[in-house]
């Protein structure tokens, strides 16, 4: 197997992206689950702001990050030459 | 279908979304049918009936279609389920009985504490993309355990593996079963224990016949299904109360006006006395419970003495009378006195006002409110890390014919998961407002008919004690159990019950095809891992099937047999699942992919210390396992930053990624083969791949 340089460049900015959208999840997660009370002060049509967050609006984000992690990857790999041959 | 090369990828997915577009118009062509000979009068059990024969026996002849003996089909579906289709299989497969039927309830019953199911079973997902699923799909082998045997070299690893697999998944399975037993015999009025045997059919031919082929392509068939049955009840429960079809959008103003009726009924005047009298029940049962003999002597004194007084009066009949009748009411022995006390303890419960539904955390000072925010923090963390280590879960990954089409699953997955997670708090929200502006404050008898049709069925999912005598139903008079918000929706909307046979039909499809998933797992560890891999790396494929379909039978039956026996504490063993799952592969699998220097000692002590510690605070704090252990020690003394039990994951993770790290920099570091596996598995496709991907 060889790893060239060009391969560990796809790998360091794999881990970068990785550590990017995993704050994101840890911040709409943990960050607002702490702070749930004063931020149930805020009130979006009818929800309390946390509650809209525990409710629907964390469950949306991570649906962009996974789906925003699929389409930068599967760009990454063709950039860098390690896609797949055609399969789908 | 065995001639699979023939196809190319792409004939066999717009094949199969033919199918499974034709399959959904029929489903629904036979549910209109059925709602039409409804109003032609067939008979509620015969809808049940044929409910419960179409399903089973559509899964069946999934299964059968789907007969298979071919290794890679049988463990993997021959990899070549498109992204769309395993990201639905993977939806029925992660929603079990508890998310279909019990989840919407528990949101009633805990408010926004209860949200830390919603947001930890779905943001789980965002780790098993992001670290597990892609690496997963490019190491291609079959099991979980089969990646701790080639990446952490040997069988010690594996075999730990194993036990972990099949611990999480046989508790996991003994639960659906139960729930499949139920649900059975609540949709046709058998025997739970008829129910268990007969979902037992459904989820064994299908398994058995096809392996990991059939399931998933039973799966996707029955998570249409489901949500087809959790979806209509609520947009038209959202209607009656909105106008809107679209509940989840809308839900926020419903929910403000469900604020303002919990501020009314708080202060609320006959609320007030009804929780009063609680409170009073509860105070005396505590008080006489005390000195049972003294305090029972005392009330049978003080009653008979008032008798006696009333009777020298020449009280009026009525009053003499109404002295009787509670002496004559009064606890014939100290026994009895002593049962009726410890029942009324449970009292203390009704004496609250309701729970502020959109307010976190509820509590009476800092310090309580403190606690439930880090538990509703500890609990979102396990129900998170431990989705990403559900083997069942995570060896679906296996089956995509891509690492691309890997990631693009995992956004599926989510999505079609997501569906019903978003629409269970609203549901939730809707029902409490039927229950509190609606039925609280009408006359009792003037109750809608399935209030007294559910209490009828079962007292623990609906009951109402007029404790005032005023005739009118007061909030804390009425206690529900939580399944009752699902499986009452169709009613409280004033559906025909064609739609209340859907939702139970809902809930055997998610329960069934979650248990397919777990007998799965758990074969396959044993004829797979530990059988071939283990025991006789020289089986033929035929043999190890072989292996794999008596296994499937016998822990099928095991499993039906534990659920039978109706053990306490099922629901929490289901949790447990989560902690010890998260504790166990978790770190192993991550620290496997991430860090080259992971090795063997450090992987299995790692697992070894996790398990051991989720499973040590469980048992020293939670009632049921303290029981079966003899721990004495007061649960105070034992709890740890007042973290429940239910969230033990969150100390065991974190020793199970330490001790991996420390033991592995302590011993040698892992074979240059291993490394370059590592390596392998991080790339899609590199020069001189180590290919152990056998079949596309």
């Amino acid at each position: 197997m060889q790893v060239s340089a060009q391969h560990q460049a796809y790998w360091n900015k794999t881990l970068r992206m990785t550590a990017i959208l995993l704050a994101i999840w840890f911040v709409f997660t943990f960050v607002i689950g702490f702070f749930a009370i004063p931020l149930s002060g805020i009130v979006i049509f009818g929800w309390p702001l946390s509650f809209y967050m525990g409710a629907q609006g964390s469950l949306i984000v991570y649906l962009l990050v996974i789906w925003y992690y699929q389409h930068y990857m599967n760009r990454l790999d063709e950039e860098y030459g390690v896609a797949e041959g055609e399969d789908a | 279908m065995s001639q699979q090369a023939a196809f190319s990828q792409k004939t066999f997915n717009s094949q199969l979304k033919k199918y499974y577009s034709f399959y959904t118009g029929g489903f629904i062509a036979f549910l209109i049918a059925l709602a039409i000979a409804e109003q032609m009068g067939l008979p509620r059990a015969y809808i049940g009936y044929t409910f419960l024969a179409a399903t089973i026996l559509l899964y069946a002849g999934i299964g059968i279609m789907s007969r298979t003996s071919e290794v890679s089909e049988f463990y993997v579906a021959g990899r070549r389920v498109p992204a769309f289709f395993n990201g639905m299989a993977t939806g029925s497969d992660w929603m079990s009985a508890a998310s279909f039927i019990g989840m919407a309830g528990g949101l009633y019953l805990q408010g926004y504490d209860g949200l830390a199911f919603i947001m930890g079973w779905t943001g789980g997902y965002v780790l098993v993309a992001l670290f597990l699923a892609p690496y997963l799909r490019k190491f291609g082998q079959f099991t979980i355990p089969d990646f701790l045997g080639a990446r952490f070299e040997g069988h010690i690893p594996r075999f730990v593996g194993i036990l972990c697999a099949v611990l999480v998944s046989f508790v996991y399975v003994v639960a659906q079963i139960y729930g499949v037993g139920l649900i059975t015999a609540r949709l046709t009025g058998l025997e739970f224990e008829v129910g268990v045997f007969v979902g037992l059919a459904g989820i064994l031919v299908c398994s058995f016949l096809g392996g990991m082929k059939a399931v998933t392509w039973t799966q996707v068939a029955q998570y249409i299904i489901l949500i087809i049955a959790y979806m209509i009840p609520v947009v038209m429960l959202s209607v009656k109360h909105t106008g809107i079809p679209v509940p989840q959008l809308v839900y926020g103003t419903v929910l403000e006006k469900v604020t303002a009726a919990e501020k009314k009924i708080t202060d609320d005047p006959a609320e007030k006395e009804v929780r009063k009298m609680f409170a009073d029940r509860a105070a005396a049962a505590n008080a006489g419970l005390k000195d049972p003999k003294a305090a029972w002597e005392a009330g049978q004194t003080a009653l008979t003495s008032k008798l006696q007084e009333l009777k020298t009066a020449s009280a009026p009949a009525e009053q003499v009378a109404a002295a009787e009748k509670a002496l004559a009411d009064y606890p014939k022995t100290m026994e009895d006195a002593t049962k009726k006390w410890n029942a009324d303890k449970g009292l203390a419960a009704r004496a609250n006002p309701p729970r502020p539904h959109a307010t976190p955390f509820p509590g009476k000072d800092e310090k309580a409110r403190n606690i439930a925010r880090n538990n509703f923090l500890a609990l979102i963390f396990c129900l998170m890390i431990g989705t990403a280590a559900l083997p069942h879960i995570l060896m679906r990954y296996y089956t995509t014919p891509s690492v691309r089409e890997a990631r693009k699953s995992v956004f599926w997955s989510l999505f079609f998961i997501f569906l019903l997670y978003f629409t269970a708090p609203a549901l939730a929200v809707l029902v409490k407002f039927e229950i509190y502006t609606q039925l609280v404050g009408d006359k009792i008898a003037d109750l809608p008919a399935w209030v007294a049709a559910w209490s009828n069925v079962d007292k623990s999912l609906l009951n109402i004690i007029d404790i005032n005598r005023d005739g009118i139903l007061q909030l804390a008079e009425l206690t529900i159990g939580q399944d009752i918000v699902v499986l009452a929706t169709p009613e409280i909307a004033g559906l025909p019950y064609v739609v209340s046979g859907l939702v139970a039909a809902g809930g055997l499809a998610a329960a069934l095809s979650t248990a397919d998933g777990l007998l799965l797992t758990i074969a396959n560890a044993l004829s797979h891992d530990l059988y071939y891999s283990i025991i006789d790396p020289t089986a033929s494929a035929k043999r190890r099937i072989t292996i794999s379909k008596v296994l499937l039978l016998v822990v099928a039956i095991l499993a039906a047999w534990v659920a039978a026996q109706k053990a306490a504490d099922i629901l929490f063993l289901v949790s447990a699942a989560f902690s010890l799952a998260a504790a166990s592969f978790f770190p192993a699998l991550v620290l496997g992919i991430f860090w080259k220097r992971a090795n063997k000692w450090g992987a299995t002590l790692g697992m070894l210390s996790g398990v051991g510690v989720t499973f040590y605070y469980m048992a020293t704090t939670q009632p049921w396992l303290r029981g079966v252990f003899g721990v004495t020690s007061p649960i105070a003394d034992n709890l740890w930053f007042s973290i429940s039990p239910i969230s033990a994951g969150v100390f065991g993770v974190p020793v199970a990624f330490a001790v991996t790290i420390i033991v592995s920099l302590l011993t040698k570091a892992p074979g240059e083969k291993t490394q370059e596996l590592v390596e392998h598995v991080r790339y899609p496709h590199i020069k001189g791949d180590t290919a152990v991907t056998e079949t596309r």
